[in-house]
C-alpha cells in the first residue's frame, strides 16, 4: 500500500507529501528520537506526538515511509517546509497511536 | 580508491533544530559512492546521535568522515566540557541532558550506547573542561 492510499484509507491529513507513491512496509511507534532512530525498520509508517523539526532528520535516516503524527499534534510550518524539501511525508489525525496503529493492523499492515 | 574520499562539516552548537544537516549529507555522499544502503544506515545514525551530543553538550563541533575501500571513519570533535565518567556515560539510559532537551525527544541516554552499537569500533578521548573527540569506524567488508 502507498502512503497517498493510507492516507486516503484512514482519512489522514497529509501536511507533506513529496512522495505519495512511497510504498508503506509495516509500522513503528515511538516518540524517544534515538530509539525510534534504532529501532524503526525502512519503509515503516512512523506514529508519533512528536512534533519538532528533528522528527524530519530522524524520518530520512531511518528511511521511514511516512510520519503519522496522532493525537492532533500540529508541526511548525519550518517541519511541513523542511519535509517537502527532504522528500519526506508527513499525515497527521486527531487519532491516537493505538488508534492509528488499530487501524493499520485492519488495513493489513 | 586508493586516497580516502573525505567530508568536513561543521556542527553549528547554536541551532538545535538544524541538528542532523550533517549526518543527513553524509548519507547522501556515501549512497552516490555507492555503498550498500544497510551500511549507510548505521553510519548516518551513528553519526547523528554524536551531532546531537555535540548541540545539546559541547556547543558544536566539528565532523571528519573519512570513506577509505574498506571502511568510514567518523572523527567528531568539540571543545565542550568533556566527559566526566566515560563508564557511566556509556550505560544506557544515563544521561545528563537538560529536560529542555528531553521535551524534544531526547536525553534519553542513548545516544552513546546507539554509537557504540552501529559501529565496529568506538573510541572516546575526553578531557574534562577541554572537550572530546570521537573516533567511529564502519567496516565496509
Amino acid at each position: 500500500m502507498t502512503v497517498q492510499q493510507l492516507a486516503a484509507e484512514l482519512s489522514l491529513v497529509s501536511l507533506a507529501l513529496p512522495d505519495p507513491q512511497r510504498e508503506v512496509e509495516g509500522v513503528y511507534i515511538g516518540d524517544l528520537l534515538s530509539w525510534v532512530m534504532g529501532r524503526a525498520q525502512s519503509g515503516n509508517a512512523w506514529i508519533t506526538i512528536m512534533s519538532n523539526l528533528n522528527i524530519v532528520a530522524v524520518a530520512t535516516l531511518a528511511d521511514v515511509s511516512c510520519i503519522i503524527l496522532a493525537e492532533g499534534v500540529t508541526p511548525d510550518e519550518q517541519v511541513k517546509e523542511t519535509a517537502a524539501s527532504k522528500d519526506i511525508n508527513i499525515l497527521a489525525t486527531d487519532m491516537t497511536a493505538y488508534q492509528v496503529a488499530s487501524a493499520l493492523s485492519g488495513l493489513g499492515l | 580508491m586508493n586516497e580516502a574520499v573525505r567530508f568536513h562539516f561543521v556542527v553549528d552548537g547554536e541551532d538545535f533544530t538544524s541538528a542532523g544537516q550533517a549526518s543527513v549529507q553524509v548519507k547522501k555522499n556515501l549512497r552516490r559512492l555507492g555503498i550498500p544502503p544497510e551500511i549507510i544506515r548505521k553510519i548516518s545514525i551513528a553519526m547523528y546521535e554524536g551531532e546531537i551530543n555535540m548541540v545539546i553538550h559541547a556547543n558544536g563541533g566539528e565532523a571528519e568522515v573519512l570513506v577509505y575501500e574498506d571502511r568510514v571513519e567518523m572523527i567528531l570533535t568539540d571543545r565542550g566540557p568533556g566527559i566526566a565518567n566515560i563508564e557511566d556515560a556509556m550505560k544506557e539510559g544515563y544521561s545528563t541532558a537538560p529536560d529542555n532537551v528531553r521535551s524534544l525527544g531526547f536525553g534519553a541516554g542513548m545516544g552513546l550506547p546507539n554509537m557504540k552499537r552501529y559501529t565496529d569500533g568506538m573510541k572516546i578521548e575526553s578531557v574534562v573542561g577541554e572537550g572530546t573527540t570521537i573516533t567511529m569506524t564502519v567496516n565496509l567488508t
